[in-house]
This record gives C-alpha cells, structure tokens and sequence, in this order.
C-alpha cells in the first residue's frame, strides 16, 4: 500500500506535539516575558508559594534537556556536529540552532519527498538525479550532526550506485524513519527549552 | 593552533592583496568572504561561523553567479566552494575564475570524503579542499594563513 507521502512527516510531528502539549501546564507558554511576569505574580497569589519557587522549574528543565542531549548522544542519533552549532550560537544569533533545525527540515522533506517521488515511478531509471538528492540530503544531515540519519544513507546510496530500486526503497522507508525520530526528538528538545526561558523569566522577573 | 586536513600544502600567493580589485561597498579592513553553495543550510552555518571569526561574508547559490560577480568587479580574499552545484559546479567555477586570472584564495568543500572527488576538484585550481561543513578550528586556520599572506 502506498505511503500517503505527504502527510508522513506532519502526521508524526503532529502525533508528537499533540502528545507533548498536554505536558504543557497553564502557566502562559510562549508570553512576553511583561505579561509572564504578571501571570507568574498571579499564581503566587493563588498558591501562595514565592516567586523564587516558581522558577525552580527552570532547573528541572535544564536538566531535562541535558538528559534528552545524553540520551541522543548515547543514541548515536547525534554527534559532536551539534555540539559546534551550539557553540555558534551567542546573543548576535540567539536562535541559530533552531534557526538552522528547521532549514535542515524544510530541505530535508523536500529531497525525501523527491527520492520518494522518483523511486514510486514505475519508470524510474534516473539513479544520477537520485544520488544528487542523496548527496545532498546527507551533506544537510552531516551539517547538524543528524549522525544515524546520515549513516542510514549509506546503505542508500550503495543501493543507488547498484541501480538496485527495490533495495533503494527499503533503504529509503529506514531513512524516512530514523528522519521522523531526529525530528521529534529535536522538537521535544527546542519545547523544552521554550520551557525553560519561560521558567527562568520568572525566576528573575523584570523589576521597575 | 594546528590543523589537520587532507590537500596539498597550500601555496602562498603573495600578490593577493596587494593587486586585487575592491569592489563596491567594500570599505573594511575585514577579510572577504565569498560563500557559493546551493545548499541553504551550509550558506547560513558557514555565514554564521566565519562572521564569529571576523570575516566579512557575502553568499550566492552556484558557480556561475560567482563568475558573474568577479566578472562585475567584485573581489574577495576568500572564496568557499562548493562541489555540486545546479547551473556551474564548484570545479567549472573555478577553472573559470583562474582563467580570468582570479588569485583569490579558493576553497572547496564538499558533502564526501572521497579522495578521487578531491583530487579531481584540486585540480580544478583550488587551494584546498574540506568535508563540509567547516570547522572553528579550520576556518580559523585560513584566516592565520590569508593574514599571514597579508
């Protein structure tokens, strides 16, 4: 049965954030930090607990990032490429990881729905337009350190320079799966982060 | 600091800075920087990486709008290449560029680690040749080299 190509990769990410939204609690996600210092003043009022204890938060989610980072590296679904990007990023480009995530998975979709639109013509025979989009789709991968992503294609790419269509489609749904797996897991980890700004935002609030 | 890389030791060309054309806008004492590559995520790594460094960048997105913009009057100490490319590739770019007697610095980069891939990219005209993406330390190791040249 034909994969509805276009919805695998918004039906998983869909699947993931709905399932990750309910973990978030009504304590005014994605705010300016004005507005959260007013909705963090409130809920000390309500509960009675001081501002300073609202924002222990921020350390949980700092150590839940750091073990989600562990778990990825231990994985091998990520390597030390990240870590560079993460080492770019400074008060002059405050959002380059994420900035670059989501170009990788914008480009990403692109060349996986173009490999898979090649390899579902019955008469496909073009494996040189093929190893152009693998080519590339594995140089993006190496660029954010998608490490099993990247490793995932060379089984590919072996099938591709062997003309082999059958053995190119297994190697593609493995790829397909390995991408959707690095896309939610890096999703939790840019959520949790959000998380984290807005916990700290409280901790320190603004003060006139 | 040191570098580890896989070409041929880079030759020093003296007459860099000394006979280029500046274009327009160019007006810093900063090291240009000339990154050509289709691939939008290498453009925007390399752009943030080599400005963290203290180099001036500009992008384009293949071979020929990089022959066009030398062929306008514009000139950079540093050119960063990219292998495949739609339009003009990174090693008819190059060839190109020489042709016009470009002594630019010129660095290919590449997606694979495949030594007949570089070879036959270095004999293009490069200077050297890097996986893709760069490194700290690598871009670094450039900026040492184009200032000692200076």
């Amino acid at each position: 049965m034909e994969r509805e190509k276009t919805d695998i990769f918004s039906r998983e990410s869909q699947r993931e954030s709905g399932r990750k939204g309910k973990q978030l609690s009504g304590r005014g996600e994605g705010l300016e930090p004005q507005v959260a210092e007013e909705t963090a003043r409130e809920s000390s009022a309500k509960t009675g607990l001081p501002l300073w204890m609202l924002g222990l938060g921020a350390d949980r989610l700092r150590a839940d990032m750091n073990r989600l980072l562990a778990l990825l590296f231990h994985q091998g679904v990520l390597d030390e490429q990240f870590l560079q990007l993460q080492q770019l990023q400074d008060e002059t480009s405050p959002n380059f990881v994420s900035e670059v995530v989501n170009i990788y998975f914008h480009e990403s979709e692109k060349l996986l729905r173009n490999l898979r639109g090649l390899l579902m013509d019955r008469e496909f025979s073009d494996y040189k337009k093929m190893g152009i989009h693998l080519n590339q789709f594995m140089g993006s991968s190496s660029s954010i350190g998608a490490k099993r992503v990247r490793n995932v294609c060379v089984a590919f790419r072996a099938a591709s320079e062997q003309n082999n269509r059958a053995g190119c489609l297994r190697a593609l749904e493995l790829v397909e799966h390995e991408y959707c797996y690095l896309k939610n897991k890096l999703h939790e980890l840019f959520q949790l982060e959000q998380q984290r700004v807005l916990a700290a935002g409280v901790r320190y609030p603004i003060q006139n | 600091m040191l570098l580890l890389h896989i070409g041929k030791p880079f030759n020093l060309r003296k007459e860099i800075l000394g006979k280029k054309m500046r274009g327009k806008g160019s007006s810093s004492s900063k090291i240009s920087t000339l990154i050509v590559d289709d691939d939008p995520l290498t453009r925007r790594i390399h752009k943030v990486l080599l400005t963290k460094v203290g180099l001036e960048t500009q992008a384009v997105e293949n071979g020929k709008e990089a022959v066009d913009l030398y062929r306008s009057g514009a000139s950079f100490d540093l050119i960063l290449m990219d292998l495949e490319m739609p339009i003009m590739d990174g090693p008819k770019a190059t060839k190109e560029l020489r042709a016009m007697g470009v002594q630019s610095m010129i660095v290919g980069v590449t997606a694979r680690d495949l030594e007949v891939e570089k070879q036959m990219f270095m004999a293009s005209g490069l200077d050297d040749c890097y996986v893709k993406p760069l490194t700290t330390d690598t871009v670094t190791a450039l900026v040492e080299k184009l200032n000692k040249d200076n």
